[in-house]
């Protein structure tokens, strides 16, 4: 058994939030698990583990990406940005802080989703209109409703910051 | 008791101040919100920086040391009997810690105990049956293949129309004795039960039957009436539900994802035989609920279980499969009803029957919106439960009262028309309520209600609509509400409760109800809350939060202002009833004299000061079993739609809702609320739907794609209205606002989708299919 269990290890680096990390897992671990329950970043939040609700989103060489859907061995050598990475108590993000400013969430638990889908978004720069904006944060589900501030809150990020 | 001036009212309309006579306990009059300094303003939340820096931690975050994972197996089978369960591979299999096989069905109405062979008998494809914990996820899943389960599987019926036909396949063949099983009411004990149809209940609260319904039909000038259905909904928080379980011999500690820290610990205690002391409940921030998390559940049960026998923690959440199929749903309905007027409008009868299931649970009755809304004098209702197999319903968001509305604002439409008033001022004739009359008018200014056309006078392919509906909901208050308050020498102050906060903001506000009393700024009071070592809050359901607990708060930081101003008044030579607490500062009222509040603190007689204060009964209040309730808290909401004639497409444009939760506490937190409430709204009125396949009773589609729900691109302009509403009757005169925020939506965009095209849509969810089949194109 542990022979076997031995041959289905992979070592995989990847960069996480700048940093480091040398990882031994099995080919299965999504990179969303390897996240909460090898690096402990728990910011990254499960919702659906099937690609349908957008609250693992993480940014994986610049580009948001489900990270339920996406095995940790294959980004092998990538850089991921999660929602630690994007900002802190000292120094958020623009986008948090206007998350704050607009109240653009209640549980809380699809935020740092949206956060990242967001910047994802914007720094891909594609969606320009409120409704192309609307249309591009639409692969995160927000159970409660925030979506109202959430728009918003984006919205005014992009004209102060991407424009 | 003391004698005490209140304002009453609504500022602008008929503001006024009355007398009451309250505890000499009790806290002084505040004024009216303007005259306040934090309550009433939109502060930010206190948690706000943690939410979005990804550094709250909720249940499916709790990492303790050594803790397994735990994974469930659950039923394929919608109806069977379990003849044997062997668990001895998947016990053998490497990595596995603990086996755990359910005695009971923790929710639903089957009574406890099950059958001969000590297994529960399978009600509903999805139904929990055992539970492995293992070193991890993966190895878990692994073991519960490992399970063998022997089945006998047994007629079911998904349907509930095939469930109503006599002949169907039994659900219950014995009969059910509860009243209800997931909250939101069902019917009263002992209710007649035939084939899987229970009832009728005739009763909600505040009331029931009244006059005499025929001869108020006969006595109408004109008469509407219609058959309506709703769909079932899964409520779908993001979260899923689950728990971390950590069994020591001293104490079991439990991190819950759970509306009710203290309902959660008195179910675990009862099941282990444990006194309430040696458990504790821990919830500090939970990824949504909206009804459906209460008690223990059979996840609960089975990873408190696990933990007993492995002797280490254990985390189990449900996926997203069983997260729709096994822990709540708003039931479905089918309701008839019939509405009486006169030519003027007075209404002279309204006359509803329901039929709803909630699956093996109980609850789908349809609220009290038809009963309590307008003026009639004779009223009847007779609602139905309908057993199917298929998971419980639980409450929802205004549990009933959606479906309600969605059928009596549409006929009061239809009555209108008929009768060739305005929706408006019919409802103005109809509707005592002062709230709602100026809500219908800030609603209609900010909707421009003028512009309203005929019916589906709009000419082309897209054609537009505006419609109104409107809501009510009780003042509902759980008396078993407490806060502490401690001032510690260094200077901090810290108010504690096990009250936990949903999303809606709990912890907020009690930093801007001790902060006003103490005359300090919010970010100043550390909040404590979710934890059942703080003193009982109450369950975040039934609107009843901001009600409860901020009066217990504010009386609490009152006596603890007190006790401070008694310890401070020698040293500052003045009397403490001279004292007040402003700005940090402790002024005397007669000579000006200051002592700064931290300097009192610093010599305060012990290190700490500690007062806690439960919620008081209301002032000039009633008494409605342990839950002190009262009143309405009115809204009207309008929507306006386009419809696409040729796709059936329908898009909500702009929703006005106005709302009234007594004294508002947050108006931003009030706006969010409402947004989400509306949001909701919109999903269950065009989106939402589970369906079921009757051939295998399996949900097609358990998840989150083919479960539509709303997301960003669906999301209309909202315009959320306020009211100031003052009752006086209590030391906050706050109200909570969750559950009207989402009564109404279904049903003004119902209107709306009327006013567009002409024809009226009778069944949730308003599909593109059914809007083409309601304009004869298919």
């Amino acid at each position: 058994m542990k022979q076997t269990e031995k041959k289905l290890q992979y070592q995989t680096t990847l960069i996480v939030n700048g940093k480091t990390e040398k990882l031994t897992l099995p080919a299965w671990v999504s990179l969303l698990d390897a996240l909460r329950h090898h690096l402990d970043l728990t910011g990254t939040k499960k919702g659906c583990d099937h690609g349908q609700c957008g609250a693992c989103t993480v940014i994986c060489d610049g580009k948001r990406i489900l990270s339920c859907l996406t095995l940790a061995v294959a980004k092998d050598g990538s850089e991921i940005k999660t929602i630690e990475g994007v900002g802190s108590k000292e120094n958020p993000h623009p986008l948090q802080r206007a998350f704050i400013e607009h109240d653009a969430f209640q549980c809380g638990y699809c935020t740092p989703g949206q956060i990242c889908s967001a910047l994802g978004m914007l720094e891909e720069g594609e969606a320009q209109t409120l409704e192309e904006i609307k249309d591009s944060l639409s692969g995160n589900l927000c159970r409660c409703g925030a979506n109202a501030n959430i728009i918003d809150a984006v919205t005014e990020v992009k004209a102060n910051h991407y424009e | 008791m003391r004698k005490e001036k209140f304002p009453i009212g609504i500022p602008g309309v008929n503001l006024r101040e009355i007398e009451r006579e309250v505890p000499v306990t009790e806290p002084p009059a505040w004024p009216i919100n303007d005259k306040l300094k934090h309550v009433g303003k939109s502060v930010k939340r206190t948690d706000a920086i943690l939410k979005v820096t990804g550094k709250a931690k909720y249940t499916a975050d709790i990492n303790l040391p050594g803790m397994l994972q735990g994974r469930m197996l659950r039923s394929p089978h919608p109806s069977a009997k379990i003849l044997s369960i062997d668990t001895s591979a998947a016990e053998a299999f490497p990595g596995v810690k603990a086996v755990y096989v359910l005695r009971s069905n923790m929710s639903g109405a089957e009574p406890k105990g099950g059958e001969d062979n000590g297994y529960p008998e399978i009600k509903y494809a999805g139904q929990a049956i055992a539970g492995v914990a293992a070193k991890d996820g993966q190895t878990a899943e692994e073991a519960l293949k490992l399970i063998k389960v022997e089945y006998q599987t047994m007629p079911f019926v998904v349907d509930m129309d095939e469930a109503r036909e006599p002949g169907a396949p039994l659900v219950f063949e014995q009969q059910v004795e509860q009243e209800e099983t997931g909250g939101g009411g069902g019917g009263a004990k002992g209710l007649e039960q035939q084939g899987n149809v229970r009832g009728p209940s005739t009763k909600s609260f505040f009331g029931g039957p009244r006059g005499d319904v025929e001869q108020g039909m006969a006595e109408a000038d004109v008469i509407v009436e219609g058959i309506f259905r709703t769909q079932v909904q899964t409520h779908s928080a993001l979260e899923t539900h689950g728990i971390v379980a950590d069994w020591k011999p001293d104490m079991l500690t439990v991190y819950a994802s759970t509306q009710s820290t203290k309902g959660v610990r008195s179910e675990m205690a009862s099941i282990f035989d444990l006194p309430e002391s040696k458990v504790r409940v821990i919830c500090e921030y939970m990824g949504g609920g909206f009804g459906a998390k209460y008690g223990a559940g059979n996840f609960g049960v089975t990873a408190v279980n696990l933990s007993k026998i492995s002797g280490q923690p254990v985390k189990l959440m449900l996926d997203r499969k069983a997260e729709h199929l096994a822990v709540g749903n708003r039931p479905n309905s089918w309701q008839e009803l019939k509405i009486g007027a006169k030519k003027d409008g007075t209404l002279t009868a309204i006359k509803q029957e329901s039929y709803g299931t909630a699956g093996i649970g109980l609850g789908a009755g349809v609220g009290r919106v038809a009963q309590a809304v307008y003026e009639c004098p004779n009223f009847l209702t007779e609602q139905y439960d309908v057993f199917t197999n298929a998971g419980p319903g639980a409450a929802f968001r205004a549990p009933g009262n959606p479906q309600g509305a969605f059928a009596l604002e549409q006929l009061i439409d239809e009555l209108a028309e008929k009768l060739g008033t305005d929706a408006l001022e019919l409802r103005d004739k109809i509707d005592n309520s002062v709230v709602r009359k100026e809500e219908r008018r800030l609603a209609a200014k900010a909707i421009n209600w003028s512009r309203r056309k005929k019916p589906g006078s709009d000419t082309g392919v897209i054609k537009r609509g505006i419609g109104v509906a409107q809501s009510t909901w009780p003042r509902l208050i759980d008396i078993d509400s407490t806060a502490e308050v401690r001032m510690y020498r260094d200077g901090t102050v810290e108010i504690r409760s096990g009250v936990m906060d949903i999303g809606t903001g709990t912890r907020t506000i009690l930093s801007q109800i001790v902060a006003e009393e103490l005359g300090l700024e919010p970010e100043q009071i550390s909040v404590k809350i979710g934890d059942t070592l703080f003193p009982n809050g109450p369950a975040s359901g039934g609107s009843k939060v901001s009600g409860s607990i901020t009066p217990a708060a504010r009386n609490a930081a009152y006596k603890a202002k007190q006790e401070i101003l008694k310890q401070a008044a020698p040293k500052m030579e003045e009397k403490a009833a001279d004292l007040e607490l402003k700005d940090g500062m402790i002024v005397s009222k007669t000579s000006g004299k200051t002592m700064s509040f931290k300097d009192a603190l610093k010599q305060m007689r012990t290190s700490q000061i500690m007062t806690s204060a439960s919620r008081e009964d209301d002032y000039g209040g009633f008494m409605v079993g342990t839950f002190i309730s009262h009143g309405d808290l009115g809204s009207v909401q309008m929507a306006e739609v386009s419809v696409n004639t040729e796709t059936g497409f329908v898009k909500v444009e702009k929703i006005v809702a106005a709302h009234s939760c007594g004294r508002p506490l947050n108006p931003m937190q009030i706006q969010s609320q409402v947004n989400g409430g509306v949001i909701q709204g919109i999903s269950y009125a065009l989106y939402e739907d589970r369906v079921m396949d009757k051939n295998t009773g399996h949900m097609l589609n358990a998840n989150l794609d083919q479960y539509k729900i709303a997301f960003s691109m669906e999301i209309p302009d909202i315009e959320v209205i306020n009211i100031e509403e003052y009752t006086a009757r209590s030391s906050t005169d706050a109200f909570g606002i969750a559950e009207p925020a989402n009564i109404a939506t279904a049903a003004a965009v119902a209107n709306a989708i009327y006013n567009a095209i002409g024809v009226r849509l009778y069944e949730l969810p308003m599909t593109p299919d059914k809007v083409l089949k309601a304009l004869n194109l298919v």
